[in-house]
């Protein structure tokens, strides 16, 4: 192992303080130091999207961004959208406290295997704040950035429609 | 871990970073909002020994209205500005549309949350928009090396495949974009396989119209159909003097498609269809420009 550089940064509001290699990506950096699986790694070049995470609010590919570059951040991941009422850190399925762009998601059939949703749902936390009521083509443009082998897109449109309805009432 | 070892050094001023990098040669690389570097580092295609993060110098970031540094009323921007800045600007709107039009084009929101304007530039990919719109609208690129501060017109910036003037000891400090003419109308259109993909041909035009509206100066300029951006020299100099009738904007995109450009075939597309597309666009574009002159 190469020399080390100590970070500091919050992730989902939570302080760590971590020594690194240089050259570690931020996604691995969450998944193999944090043990926060969630966020998932898929073609680790920019183009699938499944690694999508917040740094300071705005959704980045995590893979195009070293863990020291994020020294100082606040990032946000998938384990954060929930807030699961038994303290266990993981929402069960029947829990009433997910965020209402994963309840959407769970009713519309928004998923199938799921590899790619964490991705697409942090990219689609900061969109639905920026774009209260968004139109058919705003949602595709904001999902250009993701790739989903499963459900052809139809059902995560619906999703997003859905979650932006329940979130503006 | 997908990338090779390096030293990681975050200098805190430009003039640090050029120290470092002059002292490290060739070895080092800037690494600025690393959003095709990174990626080509996860390859393994680029190795570099030491990256010089000047992501976060904030004298390097900004869009400055009227000035700028340079010696033009123009508008300036510096090197470290993001894309979904330029893209959100009201200013680069009002006084560079045709930057703000081509910015959505740019990767995906995630990428334009992270990529640089310079580091757009000093990568030089032929794909790219940012300098394909920078020769269209004739900006003057700020350099600074540790002999100091120099610009160069950008035209004589790109010097062929991923290849710029920039010395490895020399960062992108800003550019600096004139004043459009009055009567002057700009569009920027492309074509890629989906939406976010790298484009298949880009064209930037921007067109000058007198008060009779003859066509006083016309400016086109391709991406991803050869080395770097190229400049329609056939076309803009035959549209000079002329009225854009529909068979003036058809003929500078037949010279265009058959004269000006000589496109590459790769795994995206043939050259015969990037000579299609290079023909259609150019009319397109160079239509639409000329409407926005004659309103401008």
């Amino acid at each position: 192992m190469g020399e080390t550089l100590t970070i500091r940064l919050t992730v989902n509001g939570k302080a760590y303080d971590r020594p690194v290699e240089p050259r570690l990506l931020l996604s691995d950096f969450l998944r193999h130091d944090l043990h926060l699986t969630g966020t998932h790694v898929g073609c680790e070049h920019g183009v699938c999207g499944a690694c999508t995470v917040l740094l300071d609010g705005e959704a980045v590919r995590s893979c195009l961004v070293f863990a020291v570059q994020a020294d100082g951040a606040e990032i946000s991941t998938v384990e954060g959208l929930a807030t699961p009422s038994d303290g266990s850190g993981i929402p069960h399925p029947e829990d009433a406290d997910l965020h209402p762009i994963q309840a959407a998601f769970r009713e519309s059939h928004g998923l199938q295997c799921g590899f790619c949703t964490p991705g697409i749902l942090m990219t689609l936390v900061p969109f639905l704040e920026e774009n209260p009521d968004p139109d058919e083509e705003q949602i595709r443009e904001a999902l250009s950035g993701h790739l989903c082998r499963c459900t052809g897109y139809q059902n995560i449109v619906t999703a997003v429609r859905l979650a932006a309805d329940r979130m503006a009432t | 871990m997908k990338p090779a070892p390096f030293r990681y050094v975050r200098p805190s001023s430009v003039d640090e970073a050029i120290s470092v990098l002059a002292a490290e040669g060739y070895g080092a690389k800037p690494l600025a909002g690393g959003q095709s570097l990174i990626p080509t580092m996860n390859f393994r295609l680029a190795q570099p020994a030491v990256l010089v993060d000047i992501d976060r110098l904030d004298e390097l970031r900004g869009i400055r209205d009227g000035g700028g540094d340079g010696a033009t009323n123009g508008l300036y921007i510096g090197a470290m500005t993001r894309h979904s800045e330029l893209e959100r600007s009201a200013v680069v709107r009002d006084r560079a549309p045709l930057l703000a039009e081509a910015m959505p084009w740019i990767a995906h929101p995630q990428i334009r949350n992270r990529g640089t304007m310079g580091g757009s530039l000093a990568h030089a990919d032929p794909a790219a928009e940012l300098p394909a719109v920078m020769l269209a609208l004739d900006a003057r690129i700020h350099l600074r090396g540790p002999a100091g501060d120099r610009t160069v017109q950008f035209c004589d910036f790109c010097t062929g495949f991923f290849s710029t003037a920039l010395a490895p000891d020399e960062l992108v400090t800003g550019v600096e974009i004139p004043p459009l003419p009055a009567g002057t109308g700009t569009a920027f259109l492309e074509i890629s396989r989906r939406q976010g993909d790298f484009a298949l041909v880009g064209v930037c035009a921007v067109v000058t119209l007198d008060a009779g509206g003859v066509c006083t100066r016309a400016s086109l300029t391709l991406l991803s159909v050869g080395d770097g951006p190229v400049c329609a020299k056939t076309a803009e100099d035959a549209l000079r003097d002329r009225t854009l009738t529909p068979d003036a904007v058809r003929d500078a995109g037949e010279a265009v498609a058959t004269i000006d450009i000589d496109p590459p075939a790769d795994i995206h597309a043939s050259a015969a269809y990037r000579r299609q597309l290079a023909r259609v666009l150019t009319a397109r574009a160079l239509d639409t420009a000329a409407r926005r002159a004659a309103g401008a």
